[in-house]
């Protein structure tokens, strides 16, 4: 198994003396640049450090998935897979309801594509479902994964999402905060989420797309 | 285990400049560093040194229960350091008690400084240490653990923290002393620092004489600069390691 040509970093190693390279995952001290985080350090223009581990931090504009918690007067208290919960407010729903019906509407336990309208500063995350591309999950499978490997699920400018779209023959989505919703045949979504926890489980590699082609010709000429 | 002379008097602490153990006076114990060796939390470390064997852990950042204890603008940490009954030669009495009590103290002191809190307000990391053989020196010991599974966690950190502990026999200062020396011994000194050097532990008991602490301080310096290079290999060979295939457990075969 190959590995991706990026350095391995642990808290407190020095990246740069220039100040202004300084990326995610990094921090500034004294003019240079030191690394936050135990994690892959990216060397571009800036330095990024890419994390192996660690919680989803919820930001404004993430579509993520969340299932309701609870519901008080009028919000529904949302679990975003995140230390804090998410708050949506009965005026955030795409229709005007009244509160009284509200677990009509999202009950208990339901799943829902939303998205995060915004974060103040003592982490209150507000959620928004006014978007045609969200909505409530009513069929189909989540899976969870480590949020730090959404972007290798995703891939180069969507490479790797859009080819498991059509090979796999599902409907997917992925949140940002590393639930994602399968939707299609039975057998398909068994695929689906075979391939899912192997990205997950190999995301440190390089060439993953090529090797999850591979992988999917195999699975299905066994199938047949 | 042997039991040394239990008389002070007659016990020799080195031998032809070696000590029982055949160390010298500026060598520490063998230390083994393995990450990731607990699936359920969401970083962790196994530790031993010498005799010591200490598990870290570390769950968060979460929310904080009870609620009271949380603060808006930063994450707490919280740290418990336990002795498992059976880490003793005389079994120990299970639970908290005055030294652990301490020691959980020292210990979330000794980390928190490098913990970048401010990033996530109104929640908690928690740190459990975990010794389960002692042979002196279990803060230090649990010190590294728990600075290598806050780096497992992703937990975001100006630096890693590195421990280690001086200590006086015989008239003689030696680094990471163990069992028999610090019981027999005339001081002990844990540190714990960062690698450029920033102290965030240093507790002292016996007595040093001014020179002999500044002796002992760089002795200990010294061993925290060598733990840190070991911290950070086996942080970097846990990536090298990652995705390799479990080791299979071998089922027995029922007849």
């Amino acid at each position: 198994m190959d590995r991706m040509d990026r350095k391995v970093v642990i808290p407190g190693d020095l990246l740069s003396e220039e100040a202004k390279r300084s990326g995610e995952g990094t921090f500034v001290k004294d003019g240079k640049v030191y690394s936050l985080l135990y994690g892959l350090a990216n060397d571009r223009d800036r330095i990024n450090v890419i994390p192996l581990a660690g919680k989803y931090v919820p930001a404004p504009g993430d579509n993520i998935i969340g299932i309701v918690k609870d519901i008080t007067f009028s919000n529904w208290i949302i679990d975003i897979n995140s230390p804090y919960d998410g708050l949506l407010h009965i005026s955030e729903f795409p229709k005007r309801i009244d509160s009284d019906e509200m677990s009509k509407y999202l009950s208990l336990g339901s799943s829902t594509m939303i998205r995060i309208k915004d974060v103040d500063s003592t982490m209150k995350v507000e959620l928004t479902l006014n978007d045609r591309k969200l909505g409530l999950l009513k069929t189909g499978r989540i899976v969870e994964i480590n949020h730090t490997r959404v972007p290798r699920l995703i891939g180069k400018g969507g490479s790797m999402i859009s080819m498991l779209k059509k090979e796999l023959n599902c409907n997917i989505f992925v949140g940002q905060n590393g639930r994602i919703w399968i939707n299609g045949g039975a057998e398909d979504m068994d695929l689906a989420l075979k391939t899912i926890l192997l990205i997950e489980k190999e995301a440190h590699t390089s060439g993953l797309t090529d090797r999850i082609v591979d992988f999917l010709k195999k699975e299905k000429g066994a199938g047949n | 285990m042997k039991m040394i002379a239990m008389d002070e008097s007659n016990i020799s602490f080195f031998k032809e400049g070696l000590r029982l153990d055949g160390r010298r006076a500026d060598e520490f114990r063998p230390l083994k560093i393995e990450v990731g060796v607990l699936a359920r939390a969401d970083g962790s470390c196994y530790v031993e040194m010498g005799g010591n064997k200490v598990i870290a852990a570390v769950y968060g950042p979460r929310e904080v229960h009870p609620r009271h204890l949380q603060e808006v603008n930063r994450a707490i940490v919280r740290c418990r350091y336990n002795m498992a009954s059976f880490s003793v030669e005389e079994r120990k009495r299970p639970g908290p008690d005055r030294r652990s009590h301490e020691l959980s103290k020292v210990s979330r002191e000794a980390l928190e400084p490098v913990i970048f809190t401010s990033y996530f307000p109104r929640s908690v990391i928690d740190v459990f240490v975990e010794v389960l053989q002692a042979d002196a020196g279990t803060r230090t010991a649990g010190i590294n653990a728990a600075s290598v599974a806050l780096a497992d966690a992703g937990i975001p950190m100006k630096s890693m923290i590195s421990a280690c502990a001086a200590g006086k026999v015989a008239d003689t200062i030696v680094l990471d002393p163990m069992k028999e020396e610090d019981n027999f011994g005339q001081a002990d000194m844990p540190i714990a620092m960062t690698p450029t050097g920033e102290i965030t532990l240093l507790q002292m008991d016996g007595h040093l004489t001014t020179d002999e602490f500044h002796q002992a301080m760089a002795m200990a310096r010294k061993g925290c600069r060598d733990i840190y290079e070991i911290q950070r290999n086996s942080l970097i060979e846990r990536y090298n390691q990652l995705g390799a295939e479990l080791p299979v457990v071998q089922e027995a075969e029922v007849v």
